[in-house]
């Protein structure tokens, strides 16, 4: 009702008085409550899933070159008590899982602000240039610098993805018509080539470089200490935060830039937005992980099954999911093969690749 | 100086870069009236909805809105007191009516507080005024032409704005269809009290429904008021290059346009004259 | 940076009354597109392409005679032509007819071949970025091949073999998983991305488990490189582009219209289904010939026709166009490629990703500054 403003004429209703209110309002109460129930069954999804990320944890820390029993890893997560399985699950394993965590939440919901920003559900964070500049950066920093070690790729990382993020936008928002989707795709694109042209020709000059950056490239968790989760986790919160609030502004956008504008949206402010969190998302993911680009493209398919197009239950389900499906995978890793462990984002994809193709065939995908 | 309605525009240049679509233009929406604007495609009626709606920002001149520049009020502020339903909304893959209706909450809600009891209410109300409580579950893509633009007329009325601006909301539906819709406008102007500003293509459509019409041609106001006052065979004549007769609506007493027959194919088939198909049309008309 | 407001961008042209057409070329779209159509030889070529075409023209035939002359040995152009006619010394007949010739020539034919195919992709897609990734395609390729150097340490000839066969099952793969009462394209796609990424991971973990000589041998390839040509690899190319060019080619017209909609060109008698498949065909084995040949180059494909599109302001995807677009990029990049870091040879690959690229994003620079979509 709109009692808040007094000038408005009587709006809605009115009908309530006429004959029929009692069937009105049987039928009212029955879509409320249908209404209802949709809410909570995609809250207690949610609850799930945050178990089950839980227990993927709690697995994740168990599992390793030395197997800690379930138990006693509660027990050291409860009462640290630096005994040296305590010592093992809170220096060694935690840092790599929780940043594990962290990475997928990020990625995932990185994934569902791509797809729903440039409506197009095949699109991944990379488009933004994201990927390619982390590498360019990476590359810069072993060949020029010749750092070596995940620690020391974070920052070119991050910053890297960054600046190959706002020139993409840039070059997508020239003149009227604003970061189109189209727009964006082709700038991505075409920076992305020049970027990778870059990779490629240092990596043919420098052997060196080269054995570096392939096992980077692959994405991964091994050796991803405790420093590295805290120089980036401000970043993916603020990119989880952000993208978290975006959710009704985008559902807003979706329904076509007139309408959302009509609505009160502001579709470009909207837009900008979402590329930063993006940026903060999947570059600071990608920073600490190197490129996982398949998390992004496949976790909002998987979400958007179970919440349907509603964008404030798609970003914390495509939060949740992504974080589960990289804790798995990484701990699957460990374990899969007998020497050595298998990279997170090799792993994701056999996981992942499937389990999309599944659901692709399973039913008519959402095309936003 | 007292304000001459809640929605009007004065010497609004609108111009998309650098073409001049209207160019001092002076409009204004009399308060609770069924506002139609008619006019030859291309005349900028679409154009002036955009304006009216802040959806265009004129380059010269200023659109007021209860009383302050549109401009001035936060964008959520302005979608709280005025409703567009335009032409180029896509419903999202995969949503139901009842979440689609829904959408048109958004300007009222706040960040902390994205669902109410009152919400729900709003929006079951807005489907039972345009008839589609029942489809409430269903999806939106499995909705014919008429149900979907009920529903989508359902979200802006769930946005609960007295003032509502709809971009030929009859496009692509069948006659009984049109009616329907345009039913649902005069009912919601006339029972509820909403001021209504539509954009229609069909003349006798707009004669039959609106209170106020307003005739565009080339950018400017040719002509408006009550469309029994306006309508006439000069007007349509200067206004849409066609030479009709207006004769009072059997129905309705309001003016119906029909086209003079212009000779050509009809006069040919009854043998009369022998003109040549798309020879000399004008004269031929006159003549007949 | 521009930030506009959206909403007026997607404002159609329409409301502007009276406005004259936005960009000069542009108003003659429909027009042209059913002159094309109608008559069978009565091309309307307009100046602008017929200019743009014969620029490209000499301007392949100019790199072509470069790429012959110059060198580690520098020959002169007078001696490249005796040298072709079969006179002068051993050391020009040498260079000319068995190092460089088969070499600008594979350069030549693999652009137009992976330019054109780009054009059908594109066009068949109706996406700027459609290429024949999208049927997992050049992923099967890298992967068999990469297999092919990494696991069995196969010849040359054998990782184009181990490229064709990866590719080929990887398409048919595709399809066939793709496949449930009809081929719906969009399922072809996700299925494609999804097979992509499997593959890739693969790839992945053989170039990430082997010795570091045998990874870059096989980084080298998936690059793009024209260091191996000869002339077995001009034959094997010229024959594919022989059958498939004219095919594809011929097929022009009616992909254009197919641009308008499926169901405008059929209504204008194009035989949709049938157009599509064969097109889609003809390009993915243009493409797998190219890629046994060179590798995956980058970019080529993507480029072309975009960049022929712009320059000669064609509507819609000019296949010809394309493939001469193709054959100038590969042919200049693979001559920077030889010559930018003398005597180190650059995988061509790196050259047209980084100039094409460039070229790309200029070109969009410039396009978008004007403001129009």
């Amino acid at each position: 009702m709109s009692l808040e403003r007094p000038s408005a004429p009587a709006l809605l209703g009115e009908d309530a008085d006429t004959a029929d209110s009692a069937v009105a309002a049987q039928e009212l109460d029955h879509r409320t409550s249908a209404t209802a129930r949709t809410h909570a069954l995609r809250s207690a999804g949610l609850v799930v899933l945050l178990a089950l990320l839980a227990g993927c944890a709690v697995l994740s820390i168990a599992v390793g070159a030395k197997a800690i029993p379930l138990g006693t890893v509660v027990d050291a997560l409860l009462n640290p008590d630096g005994s040296y399985n305590s010592s093992v699950v809170w220096e060694l394993r935690m840092p790599r899982t929780v940043l594990g965590v962290f990475v997928g939440a990020a990625l995932g919901l990185a994934g569902a602000l791509m797809q729903a920003l440039t409506r197009n559900p095949i699109a991944e964070p990379g488009i933004l240039g994201i990927n390619s500049g982390a590498a360019a950066a990476v590359v810069t920093a072993i060949f020029v610098f010749g750092m070596t070690g995940p620690s020391a790729y974070v920052w070119f990382g991050f910053i890297g993805a960054a600046i190959a993020a706002v020139l993409v936008y840039a070059l997508g928002s020239r003149g009227r018509s604003g970061a189109t989707p189209v727009r964006l795709a082709l700038a991505g694109t075409a920076l992305a080539a020049v970027l990778q042209g870059f990779v490629y020709g240092i990596t043919v000059l420098d052997e060196f470089v080269f054995d570096q950056i392939r096992f980077w490239q692959v994405g991964s968790l091994v050796g991803r200490d405790l420093e590295i989760f805290l120089r980036i986790w401000p970043f993916l919160t603020a990119g989880i935060l952000l993208a978290v609030t975006l959710g009704p502004a985008l559902n807003a956008v979706a329904l076509g830039e007139d309408l959302a504008a009509a609505l009160g949206a502001r579709v470009n402010r909207t837009r900008a937005l979402v590329a930063l969190a993006i940026v903060l998302l999947c570059g600071g993911a990608t920073a600490a992980a190197g490129p996982i680009w398949f998390v992004g493209l496949i976790v909002p398919h998987l979400a958007r099954t179970f919440t349907g197009p509603d964008q404030r239950w798609v970003l914390p389900y495509s939060a949740a999911i992504g974080a589960v499906l990289l804790t798995l995978a990484d701990t699957a890793g460990r374990v899969i093969t007998s020497g050595g462990e298998l990279e997170v984002g090799i792993v994701t994809a056999l996981i992942g690749a499937p389990v999309f193709i599944f659901l692709v065939r399973r039913r008519r995908m959402a095309q936003l | 100086m007292p304000e001459p309605s809640r929605l009007w525009g004065e010497d609004l240049t609108l111009a998309y870069d650098q073409s001049v679509v209207s160019r001092d233009l002076q409009i204004t929406i009399p308060d609770n009236s069924f506002t139609v604007i008619v006019g030859p495609n291309a005349c900028g009626k679409s154009t002036l909805l955009r304006a009216l709606s802040r959806m265009l920002k004129p380059s010269t001149g200023a659109v007021h809105l209860d009383g302050r520049l549109i401009g001035s009020y936060p964008s959520k502020e302005v979608a709280r007191r005025l409703g567009l339903l335009p032409q180029s909304s896509i419903a999202p893959d995969g949503i139901t009516v009842a979440d689609l209706v829904a959408r048109g909450r958004y300007p009222h809600q706040k960040f902390l507080k994205q669902w109410s009891r009152a919400d729900e209410k709003v929006i079951n109300e807005a489907m039972e005024a345009t008839g589609v409580l029942d489809l409430a579950g269903r999806m939106v893509d499995e909705l014919s032409g008429g149900q979907r633009q009920r529903v989508w007329l359902a979200m802006v009325l769930a946005q609960q704005t007295p003032l509502l601006l709809l971009d030929e909301p009859t496009t692509y539906l069948d006659i009984a269809h049109q009616m329907d819709v345009l039913d649902l406008c005069a009912e919601l102007h006339h029972d509820r009290a909403y001021t209504l500003v539509a954009v229609l293509h069909d003349l006798n459509h707009a004669c039959r429904y609106a209170t106020h019409l307003i005739a565009m041609k080339d950018g400017r106001v040719a002509a408006e008021g009550d469309p029994a006052d306006i309508v006439t065979e000069e007007l349509v004549e200067e206004v849409f290059g066609m030479p009709v007769r207006v004769i009072p609506d059997p129905e309705t007493g309001t003016p119906l346009v029909v086209p003079v027959d212009r000779g050509g194919r009809i006069a040919r088939r009854a043998g009369a004259g022998g003109a040549q198909w798309g020879a000399a049309e004008g004269e031929e008309a006159r003549s007949a | 940076m521009t930030l506009t407001p959206a909403r007026s961008g997607t404002s159609p042209g329409a409301p502007a009354a009276g406005a004259p057409a936005p960009g000069g070329g542009r108003g003659t779209r429909s027009a042209r597109v059913l002159r094309l159509a109608g008559g069978r030889l009565s091309f309307a070529v307009r100046p602008r392409t017929a200019a743009v075409y014969g620029a490209l023209l000499a301007a392949t035939a100019a790199v072509f005679a470069v790429s012959l002359s110059v060198g580690e040995y520098t020959i002169p152009l007078p001696r490249v032509l005796w040298a072709l006619a079969g006179q002068g010394e051993r050391l020009d007949l040498f260079f000319v007819r068995d190092v460089r010739l088969p070499r600008a020539w594979v350069a030549v034919l693999v652009g137009a071949g992976l330019g054109v195919a780009g054009g059908v992709f594109q066009s068949i897609s109706r996406n700027p970025l459609g290429s024949p990734d999208i049927i997992g395609f050049t992923g099967g390729a890298s992967t068999g091949a990469v297999a092919v150097i990494l696991v069995l340490g196969g010849s040359m000839v054998q990782v184009s073999i181990g490229a064709m066969v990866g590719g080929v099952a990887t398409a048919v793969l595709v399809y066939l998983l793709a496949l449930k009462q009809g081929v719906q394209g969009y399922r072809l796609v996700l299925v494609g991305i999804g097979i992509n990424a499997l593959l890739l991971a693969v790839r992945d973990y053989l170039i990430t488990r082997a010795e570091l000589t045998e990874a870059m041998t096989a980084h080298i390839w998936m690059i793009g490189s024209l260091n191996a040509s000869g002339w077995g690899e001009v034959i094997a190319v010229a024959s594919a582009m022989a059958v498939l060019l004219p095919v594809i080619l011929a097929l022009g017209p009616r992909l254009r219209l197919m641009e308008m909609g499926e169901q405008a060109a059929r209504g204008l008698g194009v035989p949709v289904q049938g157009t599509q498949v064969t097109a889609m065909l003809a390009a993915s084995a243009l493409t797998g010939a190219a890629i046994a040949v060179s590798g995956p180059i980058a970019f080529i494909a993507l480029a072309a026709p975009q960049l022929v599109r712009r320059l000669a302001r064609t509507d819609g995807t000019a296949l010809f166009g394309a493939a001469l677009m193709g054959a100038l990029l590969l042919a200049a990049a693979d001559l920077a490629a030889q010559h930018a870091l003398a005597p180190t040879q650059l995988p061509v690959g790196v050259v047209t990703a980084v100039i094409g690229g460039s070229y790309l994003v200029w070109v969009l620079y410039r396009e978008w500054r004007t403001g129009h979509a």
